[in-house]
């Protein structure tokens, strides 16, 4: 599943990085502890937060996340999403909790 | 769902809460932030994290939360689980990051908040 | 019955792993005292939010406890940094918190905009490079 076809799937808005839309996805990561996405995360994972700084993109260009998702409606500060266009990384919301995506999202990807 | 069966579905462990495995959740909240589960208005949900520390049990007690799922193996410390126990909190620890143990749980039936 | 209870707390700034003990006594008061659970509820959620405030920006402080039959008064007083400008510091993701208190579960800048959520009144004084001090009231007749 492409980073696209998730959006379509769970109706996530799209705020910046569109150019990383192709991004073939290989899991998830939800976490609200940027050390630990740091620790922890595996390449092409979309992380789930609701964090909304710029050390996010940072944090997900670095691991070579494959898009990040922000839950409860939060808006990202405006230089996360311009990193999110330096990096071609999809940067997504949903006013749906982080629970409740990522119970989606894993369906989506394991049933 | 029970205590019990999350613990199961989960292949967790139970740490305090021995008399409790009938209780019943039927909503989770999952968050690291505890500034975010302060936010959360509804009474008797699970939350499920990967903060292990001594201000995640305090914020239940605050927050009126029973059951707290640890997520990414993290270990509760003596000290935490002597506050959890003074305030009929049930801890549980599971190895599976967050993303799965919400996946899990999802997929067996309990339902988000809002 | 006309009683009024009152009780003073000390807290230490930087001290976490005490975090939460003045609010948790104050919950023992109110549940003892049979108050509204919701009211309770909101009560205790201020008040901690408003005691990790303190451990994690000041240097010490203490909250004040007050409760008679028609109101719940909690004073937050603390010697710290103070707030330069409170009209931001209300708003909702705005934080001065380090990265070390955000790895805590803390610091998305949702304290302050959440104590005047749960609280009925509150009020908030402070003057940069000595402190400050915020009060919060609830109102114990039930809501609806």
């Amino acid at each position: 599943m492409t980073a696209a076809e998730m959006v379509n799937k769970l109706d996530l808005q799209v705020f910046s990085g569109e150019k990383g839309l192709d991004r073939e996805i290989s899991g998830g990561y939800m976490s609200d502890l940027l050390s630990d996405v740091m620790g922890n995360a595996d390449e092409g994972q979309v992380w789930i937060t609701l964090q909304t700084h710029k050390n996010v993109m940072a944090i997900a260009s670095l691991k070579e996340l494959a898009a990040v998702i922000l839950v409860n409606g939060h808006k990202p500060d405006d230089d996360t999403a311009a990193q999110s266009n330096e990096e071609d990384i999809p940067l997504l919301g949903t006013s749906m909790s982080a629970f409740d995506i990522t119970g989606k999202l894993y369906e989506l990807i394991y049933k | 769902m029970k205590v019990k069966e999350i613990i199961r579905i989960l292949d967790a462990r139970l740490l305090c809460g021995e008399d409790q495995l009938d209780y019943t959740v039927e909503m989770a909240f999952a968050s690291d932030l505890m500034s975010d589960v302060l936010t959360q208005n509804n009474d008797h949900v699970l939350l499920i994290t990967g903060l292990a520390n001594m201000q995640t049990i305090r914020t239940a007690e605050m927050s009126d939360i029973n059951c707290i799922v640890f997520a990414r193996n993290k270990k509760a410390t003596p000290e935490m689980v002597e506050l959890a126990e003074e305030s009929d909190i049930v801890l549980i620890e599971c190895r599976y990051s967050l993303f799965k143990t919400c996946g899990l749980l999802y997929q067996a039936g309990v339902k988000p908040i809002f | 019955m006309s009683e009024t209870i009152t009780e003073e707390y000390s807290v230490t700034g930087g001290d976490f792993s005490r975090a939460g003990y003045a609010s948790s006594q104050i919950k023992k008061i109110l549940k003892r005292m049979d108050v509204d659970k919701a009211i309770i509820k909101r009560t205790v959620v201020a008040a901690y939010e408003g005691e990790v405030n303190i451990v994690a920006h000041a240097w010490s402080g203490k909250i004040e406890f007050q409760m008679d039959e028609e109101q719940i008064r909690i004073i937050l007083d603390d010697e710290g940094p103070g707030i330069e400008d409170i009209e931001k510091a209300m708003q909702e993701g705005y934080s001065t918190a380090t990265s070390a208190i955000r790895e805590m579960g803390f610091g998305a800048g949702m304290g302050l905009p959440n104590m005047k959520k749960n609280a009925d009144h509150m009020h908030i004084e402070s003057e940069p490079g000595k402190g400050t001090k915020v009060e919060i009231r609830m109102e114990r007749m039930v809501r609806e």
